[in-house]
């Protein structure tokens, strides 16, 4: 029973007890006008199949379907609609349709400044919400013309290799559990979970940490942080060797992901594929080495690279980058360098939080930097890191503003989708969940 | 006539019963959409386990589930089907709206959201945050089982 | 400027290039838009990372800027290549018959700027519902903010 003490304190709303000051107005709700029976809505609610399926009488097959998978589907990975033509379990042709998660994000970037831009930024590829942070700062930065201190450089390689950890974690699990492997959910998510407390400990968040920005990173490392980065280096590959006992050699892990999904370096090329997903296919290109970024060159670790461009690449592909991730976090903890956390420079970084009781100019640039943003010269720019999914960029474009004029970001995800047609036809219903899977799409990426 | 009950007999009244099995089995269906969802799954795994309460079980299906929780930002494409998902549950049900940007459109005040999934499905729980912890979104979903033992919320 | 992208300057004389904060940039007239990029892929920029638009409005004397990042793995290079079109039905050849990995990002860009791009396969909008109205990220849209409205919730004492 909710006792009057506890609704109080928990401001619990009580039906039928409405408080005469709260009216229920009509003041900001949004016109929706849908009308349920318009032809041009049929594609989005599935009645009726879109335009590239216009049926020839005298062509179409009895035998093909159309069958609608998603947006709400338990394993297509957010809110991915496919509609798939079908040919008994076979796929004939598929039509990915996305948009359902769109957000107006680089919209919205042209509202806020650019110290708020990372708060917007993060929320794309939620799983990796640091790699995306760090494509826009260094497009800000690149802007700005300075150069970040070398604490700050180690610190972002640092936060940024454990979110790869992290993401590859959630990718494995979620792998295995749209395959039938359900115990690999329990396994990822308990992993991700020491890390994600570490995040919590430095950056105030679990996920969306707004945590490097332009500058520098926010806050320095809290103290006694090499001791859980080192419990955390002891614990995973015990448990990547856990990993390994329950799918590398397991039977009937092979004969579902060996052989399927099959993207070939040709076809990985053409679509823009980027990441894990080209590297299996045995494309070696990763940016950490080909355009190193924010001091990453100085750390030795290698880029595992696949054969058959197969779903069980893709799965080893993940498993080996956590091992070499785990190889860089141990040498940026044993080397990391002591200096500033973020750039000197007064105009872009705000003051410590004490000096502004001591001093009238401290306060002065917080408040100007809080309000109206420090302005960007003009100029374009296109920065890139090597996120989980692949190749994530920033272009900026500024025009002296405080905040910037144009913010796009390329989406990994967005073009790894667009291979999905390809290895798709003329496989089984069943390999397509492993197939989606194996591709590791996130939806907020994709519709930004 | 006997005015003590003996020691192996329970009295209770239909609604209390049905409120019982109703809020320690409640299924709810996979709505997550963005980062909310990666937390509603992080709260059904193992370290802080949903599976306590009855509710491991996302049912993918949603005439098999009566808890809708919406995890994410709710685009102006993802609206109507939304609205689909809600209207094929069966009663009773419940919505909780999990995250700053299903509560209200979030950070997110643009043509492109939503302005809070209330516009479009009745909600029974507001969990803020963004994302709300999982302790957070556990809060509110042990607020709405009071509430529903309560009595509170009428089905 | 490397020798690939020198080649590439003196088989194209109306491209005019500058190195922007480090990174080599080619304007490229609207004519020569598809010729110059056949020219890069042949010359080794084997993916199209990215095909987007900047909207200009009043500020330039053609509205819309379209942007394309290549990059040359077997080169180590990058490039963009940036082409200007004007209000009026704005319109640029497609670049899906050299890269098709374009595809999805020129559906973007016609989904969000209203610039068509001739040649492509399926030019639908790709973000936005089918039915909606307006390009959303021309500077003459608006962002559609509604006011905040706040209640006033049970007090604590």
């Amino acid at each position: 029973m909710v006792d009057e003490k506890t609704r109080e304190t928990l401001d619990i709303w009580v039906a039928g007890t409405e408080e005469p000051q709260f009216q229920p107005t009509d003041e900001g709700t949004q016109e929706f006008g849908l009308d349920e029976t318009d032809a041009r809505l049929d594609d989005q609610f599935g009645r009726v199949v879109s335009d590239d399926y216009v049926f020839d009488d005298e062509v179409a097959d009895d035998e093909r379907m159309v069958v609608n998978m998603g947006p709400q589907h338990p394993s297509t990975h957010g809110v991915l609609r496919l509609q798939l033509e079908l040919e008994g379990e076979v796929i004939r042709r598929t039509k990915p349709i996305i948009g359902y998660l769109h957000t107006g994000m680089e919209k919205t970037a042209e509202q806020l400044t650019f110290s708020q831009g990372p708060t917007n930024v993060t929320r794309m590829d939620y799983l990796a919400p640091l790699h995306c942070e760090l494509a826009f700062s260094l497009a800000v930065e690149r802007l700005l013309d300075i150069e970040v201190p070398p604490r700050a450089q180690a610190i972002r390689v640092l936060m940024t290799e454990l979110n790869r950890i992290s993401s590859h974690l959630v990718a494995l699990a979620t792998n295995g559990m749209d395959i039938g492997a359900l115990s690999m959910m329990i396994y990822g998510f308990r992993e991700r979970e020491s890390i994600l407390a570490f995040f919590e400990k430095t950056t105030g968040l679990r996920m969306n940490h707004n945590y490097i920005r332009p500058g520098g990173v926010v806050v320095d490392l809290p103290p006694g942080w090499k001791d859980d980065v080192a419990a955390i280096l002891v614990d995973m590959p015990q448990r990547l060797v856990q990993y390994d006992d329950l799918l590398k050699d397991n039977p009937i892990w092979l004969a579902r992901t060996e052989g399927v999904g099959v993207i070939s370096p040709e076809e990985a090329i053409a679509f823009s594929i980027t990441g894990p997903a080209l590297r299996a296919t045995g494309v070696d290109w990763d940016l950490r080495k080909a355009f190193p970024y924010s001091g990453i060159e100085q750390y030795e670790f290698d880029v595992p690279v696949g054969e058959n461009g197969d779903v069980y690449d893709r799965y080893r592909m993940r498993v080996d980058e956590i091992t070499e991730s785990l190889k860089i976090v141990e040498q940026v903890m044993d080397t990391m360098p002591k200096g500033d956390y973020r750039i000197g420079d007064a105009k872009i970084t705000p003051p410590p939080r004490a000096r502004i009781d001591e001093s009238m100019e401290a306060l002065i640039h917080h408040f100007k930097l809080f309000t109206e943003g420090f302005k960007v010269p003009e100029g374009e720019t296109y920065m890139a890191v090597e996120s989980p999914r692949g190749e994530l960029g920033c272009y900026l474009v500024s025009d002296g503003q405080a905040r910037p004029y144009r913010m796009h970001t390329r989406a990994p995800s967005f073009y790894n989708l667009q291979a999905l047609p390809i290895t798709m036809a003329d496989s089984l219903v069943a390999d397509t969940v492993a197939t989606i899977a194996s591709m590791d799409p996130v939806m907020g990426d994709v519709d930004r | 006539m006997a005015t003590t009950a003996p020691g192996n007999l329970l009295m209770t009244t239909v609604e209390r019963a049905a409120n019982w099995a109703r809020t320690r089995s409640m299924f709810p269906a996979t709505f997550g959409l963005a980062c909310c969802a990666i937390e509603m799954m992080a709260t059904g795994a193992a370290h802080y386990d949903l599976a306590r309460f009855g509710m491991e079980v996302f049912r993918a299906s949603p005439r098999q589930a009566d808890l809708m929780i919406v995890a994410g930002r709710v685009s102006q494409k993802m609206a109507p089907v939304l609205r689909q998902v809600y209207d094929q549950m069966p009663d009773p049900k419940w919505v909780i709206s999990m995250g700053a940007c299903a509560s209200t459109g979030g950070m997110f005040n643009n043509y492109a959201l939503v302005q809070g999934v209330d516009q479009v499905v009745p909600v029974d729980i507001y969990v803020p945050g963004c994302p709300p912890g999982p302790q957070s979104l556990m809060h509110g979903i042990l607020t709405l089982h009071d509430k529903i033992m309560a009595g509170e919320i009428r089905v | 400027m490397s020798p690939v992208l020198e080649q590439l300057a003196e088989s194209f004389q109306s491209v005019t290039w500058e190195v922007s904060h480090g990174q080599d940039v080619a304007r490229v007239p609207r004519e020569d838009w598809e010729a110059f990029a056949r020219a890069a892929e042949e010359a080794g920029f084997e993916v199209c990372l990215d095909v987007t638009a900047v909207d200009w409005m009043r500020q330039r004397p053609e509205r819309f800027e379209v942007v394309a990042c290549l990059l040359s793995m077997s080169h180590k290079l990058r490039l963009r290549m940036i082409t200007t079109v004007g209000r009026e039905e704005p319109s640029v050849p497609s670049l899906t018959p050299i890269w098709p990995g374009a595809g999805y990002a020129e559906r973007e860009v016609w989904d969000m700027f209203g610039i068509r791009f001739e040649g492509h396969p399926d030019l639908t909008r790709i973000l936005m519902p089918d039915d909606w109205e307006g390009h959303p990220l021309r500077k003459d849209f608006d962002v559609g903010s509604v006011p905040v409205q706040f209640k006033a919730s049970h007090q604590v004492n």
